[in-house]
C-alpha cells in the first residue's frame, strides 16, 4: 500500500510543475502564479528538515528542463528563495496568513528578478513590468494553497 | 519530529553548494554547450509531465470537436473542398512551371534544386517563459527530427529545431531575441539578416544602409545562405522603414508571415540529396506518415 505521508510532498511538487508549464491562452499567461515557488515555500515553512535548499535545487533543474532555459537558472533562483524562507521559518510560521502572503510576494519578486538578471547576463533581454504580474497573483493565491496543503498535511499526518 | 538540520551540511553550506552548482551548470550549458547530448535524455525524462500538462487542453478541444454542430461541419467541409480545388488548380500550373524550370536550368547548366521531404507535426506546448520564445512539437528523434531542422506553417517559416527529445522536440521561433535568419527581398534580391525582436509580430533587419532600396510591403524570403533554412520560403513582410540620417543605419522592421501566435499544425522539412527523385516524395507528402530516415 502506498503510504501517503511519504509521497504527498513529491506529488504536490510534481503537480505544481505541471501547473507551471500548462499551456494557457496568451492573455492569461502573463498572470500565471509561481505555483512551484508557492508549494516549495509552504513545505519549507512547514517541514524545513525535509524540504529545503536541496529539494529546491532539484525542482529548479526540472523546471529548467521543462521551460528550456539554460540549466541552472531556475535552480539558482529557487535555492536562494527557499534559503531565505528556511532560515526564517520559525518567525514566518507565527505570522498570519495575510502577512505571509506579503512575504510570499517579496520572495516571488526576488525570484523573478534573479531569473531576469541571470537571463540578462546570458542574452540581451529588456525588463518589462509585465514580468512582475505573477507576484500579485502569487500573493492572492497563497492563502488558498496554504489552506489546501495544510489540510493535506494534517490529513496524511506528514511530519 | 527530527530536530532541524542535525544531519548533513548546514543550511548555509547547502545554499553555497546549490549556488556554486547552479553557476557551474549555467556556465557549462550556456557558454560551453556541454549538455547537448544529455539534454535529449533529460527532455525524454521530463516529457511525461509535458503530456500531463497538455491533457486538459486536449480534452477541451476534443469535447469541443464532439460538440460542433452539423451545420458548422458542413460549412467547413464546403470551404475546405473549395480550397482543395483552388490549390490543385495551382498545383497543376506549378508542376508545369517546375518541369519547365528544371529544363531551363539544365540548359543553363545550373544545378537542379532538390525537393524536400515533409512531415506534419502538431504543436504540443508553448513556453510561458517571457524571455525566450519556444514551442514544443510532437515529433522527436524516433521520427528522424534533427537539430537545426527548419519548421514551417502554411504561411511561412516558423523557426528551427533547437533540442530533440525522443518523442518531442523544442523549436526556437524566428522572433526570439537570440535568433536571426538570412533573407532576401523578393523584389530585388538584396540580402538582409532578420533577427528576432522578442515580440511575436516583429523582426528587425539589421545593418541596412540608408541607400538600400527597400520599401514597405516588400516580401522577404529565405536566402538559403547559412545552410540552415532552405531557399525560397517566405519569412516576413517589411512593415516600416525609418530613415533617420543621424543614425548609421536605417531602422527596418518586418512582420513574420507565419502566424506565430496561433500555431497548430507545423511542417518539418528534410532536405533531399540530388540523387533522390521527387517522385517518391509525392506519395508521402503531407500524409504525416513519412518515415523520417535521412540519407
Amino acid at each position: 500500500m502506498l503510504k501517503a505521508h511519504h509521497y504527498a510532498v513529491p506529488i504536490s511538487i510534481i503537480i505544481s510543475l505541471v501547473l507551471q508549464i500548462m499551456p494557457l491562452p496568451i492573455q492569461a499567461d502573463v498572470y500565471r502564479p509561481d505555483w512551484t515557488l508557492i508549494v516549495l515555500a509552504y513545505w519549507t515553512m512547514a517541514l524545513p528538515h525535509r524540504v529545503n535548499v536541496g529539494v529546491a535545487f532539484l525542482t529548479g533543474l526540472a523546471l529548467d528542463i521543462l521551460l528550456g532555459t539554460a540549466l541552472g537558472i531556475h535552480s539558482f533562483a529557487l535555492s536562494l528563495c527557499v534559503y531565505v524562507l528556511a532560515a526564517n521559518y520559525q518567525r514566518l510560521r507565527n505570522y498570519s496568513v495575510w502577512q505571509q502572503a506579503i512575504i510570499i510576494g517579496l520572495i516571488s519578486s526576488l525570484y523573478h528578478l534573479v531569473v531576469f538578471w541571470l537571463q540578462h547576463l546570458l542574452t540581451d533581454i529588456y525588463f518589462q513590468f509585465e514580468y512582475l504580474w505573477p507576484v500579485v497573483t502569487s500573493m492572492v493565491l497563497w492563502p488558498w494553497v496554504f489552506w489546501l496543503l495544510r489540510k493535506a498535511r494534517r490529513q496524511f499526518r506528514i511530519l | 519530529m527530527d530536530t532541524i538540520f542535525t544531519r548533513g551540511p548546514s543550511l548555509n553550506n547547502r545554499l553555497a553548494l546549490a549556488i556554486a552548482l547552479s553557476v557551474l551548470l549555467i556556465f557549462v550549458d550556456h557558454k560551453l554547450d556541454g549538455f547537448k547530448s544529455t539534454r535529449v535524455y533529460l527532455n525524454s525524462l521530463m516529457s511525461p509531465l509535458q503530456y500531463l500538462a497538455n491533457l486538459p487542453g486536449l480534452l477541451l478541444s476534443e469535447s469541443a470537436q464532439r460538440l460542433t454542430s452539423h451545420q458548422v461541419l458542413l460549412a467547413e467541409n464546403e470551404r475546405l473542398t473549395n480550397r482543395v480545388l483552388i490549390m490543385s488548380e495551382r498545383l497543376q500550373r506549378f508542376e508545369l512551371l517546375q518541369s519547365e524550370n528544371i529544363q531551363l536550368r539544365k540548359l543553363l547548366d545550373a544545378p537542379v534544386k532538390p525537393g524536400m521531404r515533409k512531415m506534419v507535426a502538431e504543436l504540443m506546448a508553448v513556453d510561458n517563459n517571457p524571455f525566450s520564445q519556444q514551442i514544443v512539437i510532437n515529433k522527436g528523434a524516433i521520427d528522424g527530427v534533427f537539430e537545426s531542422q527548419s519548421v514551417l506553417d502554411d504561411q511561412g517559416i516558423v523557426g528551427q529545431v533547437m533540442e530533440v527529445g525522443t518523442t518531442n522536440s523544442r523549436v526556437l521561433l524566428i522572433s526570439d531575441v537570440t535568433h536571426a535568419i538570412p533573407v532576401r527581398s523578393l523584389r530585388n534580391n538584396i540580402r538582409f539578416i532578420a533577427s528576432g525582436s522578442g515580440s511575436l509580430d516583429e523582426l528587425y533587419l539589421e545593418h541596412v544602409p540608408h541607400s538600400v532600396d527597400i520599401q514597405e510591403g516588400d516580401l522577404l524570403i529565405s536566402s538559403g545562405l547559412g545552410d540552415v533554412f532552405p531557399e525560397g520560403y517566405p519569412v516576413a513582410r517589411v512593415k516600416s522603414v525609418i530613415h533617420n540620417e543621424s543614425r548609421p543605419f536605417a531602422s527596418v522592421s518586418a512582420q513574420p508571415l507565419a502566424s506565430l501566435d496561433r500555431l497548430k499544425y507545423l511542417l518539418l522539412l528534410w532536405p533531399l540529396s540530388e540523387g533522390e527523385l521527387t517522385e517518391d516524395e509525392q506519395g508521402t507528402t503531407l500524409t504525416g506518415q513519412a518515415v523520417g530516415d535521412r540519407k
